[in-house]
């Protein structure tokens, strides 16, 4: 696959003089176009993304201050608001929708100089694992276009992978950035929940969405993560960064305990991801790493607990979708209520009204106890089991999903074998833990395989240097 | 296991202000007790003496100073997405 060289090299170009960054938006822009066929973008930025590049070579022309981005184009999923750009989520009730303001991070991003050039296609509103739900069409896996490229985050994986530009943004409530960047070959991270401000960004499930880098290299989301995370006003949520930042240095394996997920080793689990995450391990015990297994035994109810307070947290974040403010509106309607039924029953897609079904049941006076309170529940005792975990080891890791990308169509039809896909990234998110999807190798079908790490809350930077350290070996 | 009936999930569509088709309808009452059968093995765990967790990273009342924050853009930016919009207001269909 075409890669980008490595950011911090582009940005020294970019300082320097050899490359402007028009050059660099107008390479990303020529990639997106080339790549058309495989459908993950849903709109370009062409003109406002040529105008920031202008200003930013005019700025360091005149010898002016620059960002650590400064003219690095990259892909938002696109249910990050930008200014100014159309912000559909993939949905139809949000078809034409103009934000008037943007993401944090967005803000963020663009004060070092980062250029938004495209959004990138997701499931609906981010339900799904595939991009299959999406209202407008379905991304290709680059490395097979008969398969998908992963979900939610499809569009910004395969974006990366097919070298549309350094670096994408995308969401991950359930495992939305790290199954698709181990199904299209790319670095993705879920950081700990809270550390990148989630204001601008369309919620899904509100006590499980973060926002991560996708990437081409470890390095690359050390920069984009420094540069996002951090307490923001506007998201009550957010905690505070590592006071060192995130460009960590490579580690010694030497004494770093590691610990392999039983649960994630058993049935159901493709043999040739157990071969590859076994053979991870094996080299990371030749680096000297102190490897062992792991058991988390509330993880098998990982899932389950995550499909109730996740459609519980939708029925809640979509109730703001009404026809009356923004979005698609029905007009047709006499009465209020009828218009919010319209509008809704129009604009909605199946599985967000599945999961809104799902979700206003698990709620329900009379159900509540039984579903949701219980899988908040549960879900306590699996934080339990993790930190117990974390006492004993540094890092947990095993694969990311129990297979390599899969047909397009062939789960699409059964909505309980797609929430499947989700089986083991899920658990970080109903914990909050830090985990990310590193690229190991290729399945005799050469499709792409995912190694996951994870690491206790707010060691992020930990992470990073552990998947740095990985990655090195395999280079 | 809960049962859902038609009217059931009619029901709920009307709780969460939905319009589902028949054909919507008949996909819901087929699926919904497959979802639901998967999600009650959580009965199964032995939850007692735990308190449920709402917010993983422990943070509790979080506050701000209470003052107005211009954030730079005016009314007239928020009513551009409103469908129908007199005398700068959000124009709705009649409540009663």
């Amino acid at each position: 696959m075409d890669q980008w060289e490595p950011i911090k090299q582009l940005v020294k170009s970019v300082k320097n003089g050899k490359v402007s960054a028009v050059n660099l938006v107008e390479r990303s822009l020529s990639k997106i176009e080339s790549n058309s066929e495989y459908k993950a973008i849903i709109s370009t930025l062409k003109q406002s993304a040529l105008k920031r590049a202008t200003e930013i070579d005019e700025s360091i022309k005149k010898g002016g201050k620059v960002g650590v981005l400064a003219g690095i184009p990259f892909i938002a999923k696109d249910n990050f608001l930008v200014f100014g750009a159309e912000t559909t989520a993939a949905s139809n009730i949000l078809k034409g929708f103009i934000p008037p303001y943007q993401a944090t991070v967005i803000n963020r991003l663009e004060e070092q100089g980062a250029i938004c050039v495209a959004k990138a296609n997701l499931d609906a509103f981010a339900h799904g694992a595939s991009t299959e739900n999406s209202d407008f069409f379905i991304t290709k896996n680059p490395y097979d276009k008969t398969r998908v490229p992963g979900g939610s985050s499809g569009g910004s994986a395969a974006a990366v992978a097919l070298g549309m530009a350094p670096f994408a943004l995308g969401t991950d409530t359930g495992g939305s950035i790290r199954q698709p960047s181990a199904f299209c070959g790319v670095f993705g991270m879920k950081p700990t929940y809270g550390l990148v401000s989630r204001s601008g960004v369309i919620a899904m499930g509100s006590s499980l969405d973060c926002i991560g880098p996708i990437t081409s290299r470890v390095e690359d989301a050390e920069i984009i993560l420094d540069v996002m995370s951090g307490l923001d006003e506007l998201d009550a949520t957010t905690i505070a960064k590592d006071n060192l930042g995130y460009g960590s240095s490579l580690i010694s394996l030497k004494g770093t305990k590691i610990g392999v997920i039983k649960e994630y080793l058993g049935e159901g689990v493709d043999s040739e991801i157990l071969d590859a995450t076994q053979s991870k391990i094996i080299e990371l015990k030749k680096a000297g790493a102190e490897v062992k297994e792991v058991s988390l035994p509330s993880l098998e109810y990982a899932l389950a607990c995550y499909y109730i307070i996740c459609p519980a947290e939708v029925s809640s974040n979509l109730s703001r979708y009404d026809g009356q403010r923004y979005g698609y509106s029905d007009r047709s309607a006499e009465s209020l209520f009828d218009s919010y039924v319209n509008t809704r029953g129009k604009g909605f897609g199946t599985e967000a009204k599945r999961r809104i079904i799902i979700g206003t049941f698990v709620l329900s006076s009379g159900y509540y106890d039984a579903y949701y309170k219980k899988a908040m529940t549960v879900r306590t005792k699996l934080i339990n089991e993790f930190n117990d975990a974390f006492n004993d080891v540094d890092f947990l890791v095993g694969p990311v999903t129990p297979t390599t990308a899969f047909k397009i169509g062939e789960r699409s039809q059964n909505p309980l074998d797609m929430y499947l896909a989700d089986v083991m990234t899920v658990a970080a998110n109903l914990t909050g833990v830090p985990a990310v999807s590193l690229p190991n190798g290729f399945s005799k079908e050469k499709l792409p395989i995912g190694f996951q790490i994870m690491a206790p809350q707010r060691k992020d930077r930990d992470l990073l240097s552990l998947a740095k350290t990985i990655e090195s070996l395999s280079l | 296991m809960a049962k859902l009936s038609r009217d059931d999930v009619l029901y709920l569509a009307q709780l969460a202000r939905l319009d589902l088709s028949d054909g919507e309808v008949g996909s819901l009452l087929e699926e919904l007790p497959q979802i639901l059968e998967y999600v009650e093995k959580l009965q199964e765990v032995d939850t007692n003496g735990l308190k449920p967790t709402n917010q993983v990273t422990g943070l509790e009342n979080v506050m701000r100073t209470d003052s107005t924050i211009n954030y730079g853009y005016e009314a007239k930016d928020l009513l551009e997405n409103v469908p129908e919009v007199r005398d700068d207001q959000i124009k709705v269909r009649r409540m009663v």
